[in-house]
């Protein structure tokens, strides 16, 4: 690990981050957040955005968490050759320097098992990313209608 | 080597070149190619099957004759490819405008354990109105998948948790009930739109 800077110091202890987190987590940047709302609280929800690395080391994404549900977990949606659509955990997602990962539908997404209260369209949730290095992200994700398409609605 | 031994040997190798050629054919396009792994659904006139509207009215696969019909399968637990199919289908027939008034548009769930009548009202509602949505006993929508060609099936994720792998294509029928073509599950706007506003130009062209 590179000594501290000074400043890189104060900086750390002025907003708590693991000093770790300035070279590898640090560097990632979230675009075009965005869930659907929820009908009652029964049936899991699902969270879109872009992660987007633009440090220059690999970062990996190995979990979430949020109050809004209690297992929230990255998954993948693939439709086979026969149309058939299946869902399953993706496991750790690897985003090279300089790279972004989307997740959107149909594909990778933020799967939010076991929802506390509900998704209600126009408000926000906080969601944490979790990434290998210890660092995390905290984002604040907007609610759109039941039948959005994408972060424009 | 002698002319005559030449003639032979053209006359083997051109005969080689002809059998592997007809072999060739009888295994890709003649009587010995595969079935193909996808089948196209029946024509709904030949479906059996009985399940409810999200009225809770009795309907069936003849419900839908007379008007070109839109038909798709997923379950309301779903929070990725079924929101996103519902969706997109709203914004397709956001396209065709007053043409849907024309079009039966049935979303069937695959997962009749937890999408009661109810349910299935109050999932339908949040997208376009045209939407409806049928569900019924697991017998009748084994019945329906089987006329559709439709696989699902039922996976455990977390202890009492379940997910369905289903079949997320949609299948468009003219108002005869034939079939006519499938969209496939995400298949962009400009390619969907023009496929179901061909079975409803059909429609119209066939009515007297």
């Amino acid at each position: 690990m590179k000594p501290l800077t000074p400043t890189a110091l104060a900086f750390s202890l002025l907003f708590g981050l693991p000093t770790v987190c300035l070279a590898g987590s640090a560097d990632v940047v979230v675009e075009g957040a965005w869930a659907r709302a929820s009908i009652g609280t029964s049936r899991p929800g699902a969270a879109y955005m872009t992660l987007r690395n633009m440090g220059n080391d690999p970062v990996t994404l190995v979990g979430l968490a949020t109050p809004l549900a209690m297992m929230p977990d990255i998954h993948e949606s693939k439709t086979d050759a026969n149309g058939v659509s299946s869902m399953t955990p993706a496991g750790e997602i690897l985003i090279p320097p300089g790279e972004s990962v989307a997740l959107e539908p149909g594909g990778l997404h933020a799967m939010l098992m076991r929802l506390q209260y509900k998704m209600v369209e126009g408000e926000t949730f906080p969601l944490t990313l979790n990434f290998a290095d210890g660092g995390t992200v905290n984002i604040d994700v907007p609610i759109l209608g039941i039948a959005a398409r994408g972060p424009e609605g | 080597m002698n002319r005559r031994s030449i003639l032979t040997y053209g006359a083997v190798v051109s005969g080689a070149l002809a059998v592997t050629l007809f072999i060739g054919w009888w295994r890709v396009d003649g009587p010995g190619a595969p079935e193909p792994v996808a089948q196209r659904p029946l024509p709904l006139g030949q479906m059996e099957f009985q399940l409810n509207d999200q009225g809770g009215e009795t309907i069936g696969p003849r419900s839908l004759l007379g008007k070109p019909s839109m038909v798709f399968f997923g379950f309301t637990y779903c929070p990725d490819v079924c929101p996103t199919t519902l969706s997109d289908i709203s914004g397709w027939l956001d396209d065709l405008g007053d043409n849907v008034a024309d079009l039966n548009v049935v979303f069937i769930t695959v997962d009749p354990e937890r999408d009661t009548v109810d349910l299935m009202a109050e999932y339908v509602s949040y997208f376009h109105p045209s939407i409806q949505g049928w569900s019924g006993t697991l017998d009748e929508t084994v019945r329906a998948a089987a006329g559709f060609r439709v696989s699902f099936e039922k996976v455990v994720t977390d202890g009492e948790d379940y997910t369905m792998n289903h079949t997320a294509s949609v299948f468009l029928f003219d108002a005869q009930g034939r079939f006519a073509t499938t969209i496939d599950y995400h298949e962009p706007r400009e390619f969907a739109v023009p496929k179901i506003r061909r079975i409803l130009t059909r429609a119209e062209e066939e009515t007297p």
